[in-house]
């Protein structure tokens, strides 16, 4: 029976590339110099894609993913309306993946990030960092507490804005999983102006990426939820296909 | 109409963008003491089993110039070819870690232990390699690849014997600048362009 079990024993789903944003855009200018010219060389997973890190909780701080007050080890908060991120990591086969470190960035509620490189007017919240982690449950789940961060122009075309975003970077249970991406907010309206959100041709998967607001979720008094779901790539298992050696 | 599939979509990914460093690498960032314990700051700990090597090498855009911005990932097994997590694996080798470009130099260095061969699915060995994943501004959706040694057989990898123009397997291979040194240098677009994967 051991080989008709759907375990993470299996090959990787090939990556549906058209899900995903194209590498070259000239919308995005960045791209154009940093976008490979030939094809990606495809082939079945091995056990260097099968694999991956793990991480314990003894890794983590207490205050790992609240963002409100980790950059003061609690002793301020920063300011800017407060939101509850949350959501679950599943994979392509609609299962949760548990215990998957989560890691995100974003800039402060005026636009700003805590980086030597962003010199925007907008200042540096002295109370905010900018960067979270946490670990999904043994359900898949995730939470962060943050606050929303502002648009801010960036040097593309003559005059192009980000929408509000957070970077989130998850590792799934595989290296062939890895993933970084960015989460949009319900009703931005910069979302339809942004080169970068424009590199995904799919207006569904872009659709994907935009976290609606849940007022279920939300805390009286306290804070607003979005929630954001996340998908990594899968694996294949059939009664007809070998297990990798030695797993 | 068909039946409805219960198969879910992969999330689309996006450039990691130019402040990737303040999430995934916060005392390079300048922000130092933000955890406690970052991740993949080494592959390795003091005393592991094997040879003790390293890796420096720039990413190149299509330009030519090395940039200053590249963050890169790498995942290996142990010396006996073994990965992190499987039964026998070094307990000294976690084969994880997080690398960037100099931001003056556009340089990078990876120091690890050399990866042993691996067997894999059907008995089938690949010769030893680190897999890497590079992100950046410009990038989006992160490049995987893999550095391979020039002082190793290579001749029956399933991988690059995939490679059609024999001359791209060079952009895989380590070149041995000295005892335990290597460079390997990638290269994004154009003249000498590095192989990337689909796996």
């Amino acid at each position: 029976m051991s080989n008709f079990i759907t375990t993470d024993k299996g090959p990787l789903i090939p990556r549906n590339r058209d899900a995903h944003p194209v590498a070259y855009d000239p919308g995005y200018k960045t791209s154009v110099a940093r976008s490979p010219n030939l094809p990606l060389l495809s082939m079945e997973s091995s056990p260097s894609e099968e694999t991956g890190p793990t991480f314990g909780h003894g890794k983590l701080g207490a205050l790992d993913n609240n963002l409100i007050l980790n950059w003061t080890k609690g002793a301020a908060p920063a300011v800017g309306e407060r939101i509850l991120m949350h959501g679950r990591v599943l994979d392509e086969n609609a299962r949760p993946v548990p215990n998957t470190l989560i890691e995100i960035w974003q800039a402060n509620a005026g636009g700003r990030y805590r980086h030597k490189k962003d010199t925007y007017l907008a200042p540096l919240d002295p109370n905010f960092g900018g960067c979270g982690r946490t670990l999904t449950d043994e359900n898949g789940y995730y939470q962060f507490l943050t606050v929303r961060p502002g648009a801010y122009p960036w040097p593309n075309r003559g005059n192009d804005w980000r929408p509000m975003h957070i970077h989130i970077s998850v590792y799934g249970h595989s290296f062939g999983q890895r993933l970084i991406t960015q989460m949009y907010f319900e009703g931005d309206p910069l979302i339809n102006h942004c080169p970068i959100a424009a590199t995904i041709k799919n207006r569904a998967q872009l659709d994907a990426l935009v976290a609606p607001l849940d007022l279920a979720h939300s805390r009286p008094l306290d804070y607003l939820a979005y929630k954001f779901d996340i998908v990594l790539r899968g694996r294949r298992q059939s009664m007809f296909e070998n297990k990798l050696e030695g797993m | 109409m068909v039946q409805k599939l219960e198969t879910l979509v992969e999330t689309a990914s996006q450039t990691a963008g130019p402040y990737v460093h303040i999430g995934l690498m916060p005392t390079y960032a300048g922000n130092a003491g933000y955890y406690d314990e970052e991740i993949g700051v080494s592959p390795i700990e003091e005393g592991c089993e094997g040879e003790i090597i390293e890796i420096t090498g720039s990413v190149y855009d299509g330009t030519g110039w090395a940039m200053r911005d590249a963050l890169i990932e790498s995942w290996q097994p142990d010396a006996k070819g073994v990965f992190p997590g499987q039964e026998g694996a070094d307990p000294k080798v976690s084969g994880h870690c997080r690398f960037a470009a100099h931001a003056e130099t556009g340089e990078f260095t990876l120091r690890t232990v050399k990866p042993g061969k691996v067997k894999g699915r059907g008995g089938v060995v690949s010769a030893p390699h680190i897999s890497l994943w590079v992100v950046a501004r410009g990038i989006n959706i992160g490049l995987q690849t893999r550095i391979y040694f020039e002082d190793e057989d290579n001749s029956s990898d399933p991988l690059l014997a995939r490679i059609e123009q024999r001359p791209r397997v060079e952009t895989l291979i380590a070149k041995k600048t000295g005892e335990g040194k290597y460079r390997f240098d990638i290269r994004l677009q154009g003249e000498g362009e590095t192989v990337f994967l689909d796996i």
